[in-house]
């Protein structure tokens, strides 16, 4: 007797947790607003990728067109895959002194792994993802980028 | 000479509106049948209508196995909160016909040491044991190719016949996938079949009859589902369950086991020899699925509710073939529902699920139909 209350209650628990699976997934079949497929080309206008996307390295750049990148080269050494070159050179400073400075921050898009070594170890931030995706080009050159805008300057303040 | 077969009791007068012709398509049959007789002998008439009803059935298969194959992809993404084919034509609805046609051109591999007779044969074994079983199907009120008194019987065993092209498909491959796949396919639909059969045994007895017109005109006043109450709605669970099994489908879908066997038995098909089992597989649902619907569901009977005469009259106003396609999509709707919820079963669980619990639940399940039936306790 003992034994066949036992089976009986395994088939009675056995069809509950059947039951409880096939809600979940009933549940999402009647609400169609689950679904987060995106229609991608289609909504290309208004698709906003989330803030942690690794897009791809830029250098922001103030309203004054400055940026605080000081050609230290830490992101060079960083890089496992050798992407980043940095051509520096050096300036005088008002007080009369030399100084290190960026001429061109080279990025090579094709050899980035988006591991974002170079974003973390900067010393003054100067780094940044963006959240552009797109980066299909018809010729390979276009795919190697100077980072800091002509004519850029360094931030103020920043050393 | 077939349409004859076709429902006896009502010949409807050729005077009724055209419209009438949903309701009740014998008048329609009877008159192909008397103009086909007055043009031609008795036995080129068979053969006339035995074509037509080849070619209908025919289009009606392929036609089922396009929107079936659709109609699964689209259930399986929301469940999975995915949108499915959505590319080609609206809402994706020419996928399928756009993969067919894509099949169709594919070669077909000749494959090094396989059994080349055995090999093209199998995959028309599978199309035509559910060719055959389709026949038997009551779609509508005088829409039913061939109505044997023992329907019943003859739609289990010939739906059965399938595995025969599954075995054979996984010997000659000359491939160690395909056999395992094969031999686990036979296994269980060796153990399954079982079930299916007693679950139907069960509404046979309340039915009184294997002949599946007669079948479905007892529902004329309640569906068997609700008639047998407790033992007739145990029947249709195992019935689901056991024909998701024989199907090869949803978690019982060992024979083909992508992540085990690659794609089982059928590994080393292509082209369309692949769209064979591929189509096959999709109509043994829908076959299993009608069954259960003429058998637990009331067929094409409307769904009535004792005097409610106001609420009858909106149901009989919707025309046999609508609730009979109703009722099995809403079938396989469920088959389709498990197929997207549960994890495969191993083989030794597949086996002990039939032969630990449905089985034992299914032979009491017969006792007490028969118990309810003796002492008259249905509706």
């Amino acid at each position: 007797m003992r034994s066949i209350i036992d089976y009986l209650k395994e088939i009675i628990l056995g069809v509950w947790s059947l039951l409880k699976g096939m809600k979940v997934t009933g549940s999402y079949f009647f609400r169609p607003g689950t679904i987060i497929t995106q229609k991608y080309p289609n909504n290309r206008k208004d698709l906003v990728m989330f803030d942690r996307f690794k897009g791809e390295v830029v250098m922001p750049h103030n309203e004054k067109n400055e940026h605080k990148c000081t050609g230290c080269g830490i992101c060079e050494i960083n890089c496992p895959n050798g992407s980043i070159e940095i051509i520096s050179k050096s300036i005088l400073t008002e007080d009369g002194k030399k100084k290190r400075a960026i001429d061109k921050h080279i990025y090579r898009l094709s050899m980035c792994t988006f591991c974002a070594l170079c974003v973390k170890t900067c010393p003054s931030n100067a780094l940044a993802f963006s959240q552009e995706f797109e980066h299909a080009v018809f010729n390979r050159a276009l795919l190697i980028k100077t980072l800091n805008k002509p004519g850029s300057q360094l931030m103020k303040g920043v050393e | 000479m077939l349409f004859d077969i076709v429902d006896v009791n009502s010949s409807p007068s050729l005077s009724d509106p055209w419209w009438k012709v949903f309701y009740d398509f014998s008048s329609l049959t009877h008159k192909i049948d008397s103009s086909l007789h007055n043009a031609m002998s008795q036995f080129w008439t068979t053969i006339a209508e035995m074509l037509i009803i080849g070619v209908l059935i025919l289009l009606f298969y392929a036609l089922i196995g396009l929107f079936l194959v659709y109609a699964e992809r689209k259930v399986c993404a929301f469940m999975q909160n995915r949108l499915g084919p959505n590319r080609v034509g609206p809402f994706g609805i020419f996928q399928t016909i756009a993969d067919l046609f894509k099949l169709l051109f594919k070669e077909l591999i000749p494959i090094k040491n396989a059994d080349s007779f055995l090999f093209n044969l199998a995959p028309f074994i599978v199309i035509i044991a559910s060719f055959m079983a389709i026949a038997a199907i009551p779609f509508a009120k005088g829409l039913h190719a061939i109505d044997l008194n023992i329907g019943v019987l003859y739609v289990i065993a010939v739906s059965a016949m399938g595995v025969i092209g599954v075995l054979l498909a996984g010997w000659s491959s000359n491939n160690k996938y395909s056999l395992i796949g094969a031999m686990r396919s036979g296994a269980q639909i060796v153990s399954y079949e079982l079930s299916v059969g007693l679950s139907i045994i069960t509404i046979v007895i309340l039915a009184g009859s294997m002949q599946l017109s007669e079948i479905v005109e007892a529902q004329r006043t309640g569906w068997f589902i609700f008639k047998g109450h407790i033992p007739a709605f145990i029947a249709f669970i195992v019935f689901l369950v056991s024909s998701t099994a024989e199907t090869n489908r949803g978690p019982f879908d060992l024979a083909e086991a992508e992540s085990e066997l690659t794609a089982g038995y059928h590994t080393e098909y292509s082209g369309i020899k692949f769209a064979f089992f591929f189509l096959a597989e999709y109509i043994n649902m829908f076959i299993v699925a009608s069954i259960a619907a003429t058998v637990f569901l009331g067929g094409w009977m409307p769904f009535n509710v004792g005097h409610w005469d106001g609420f009858n009259h909106v149901m009989d106003f919707v025309p046999p073939f609508v609730w009979y396609i109703g009722k099995t999509f809403f079938v396989i709707f469920i088959m389709m529902w498990f197929k997207w919820t549960f994890p495969r079963l191993r083989i030794d669980q597949l086996l002990t699920l039939e032969w630990k619990y449905l089985l034992p639940i299914n032979l009491v399940n017969v006792l007490i139909m028969a118990f309810l039936v003796l002492m008259g306790w249905h509706f």
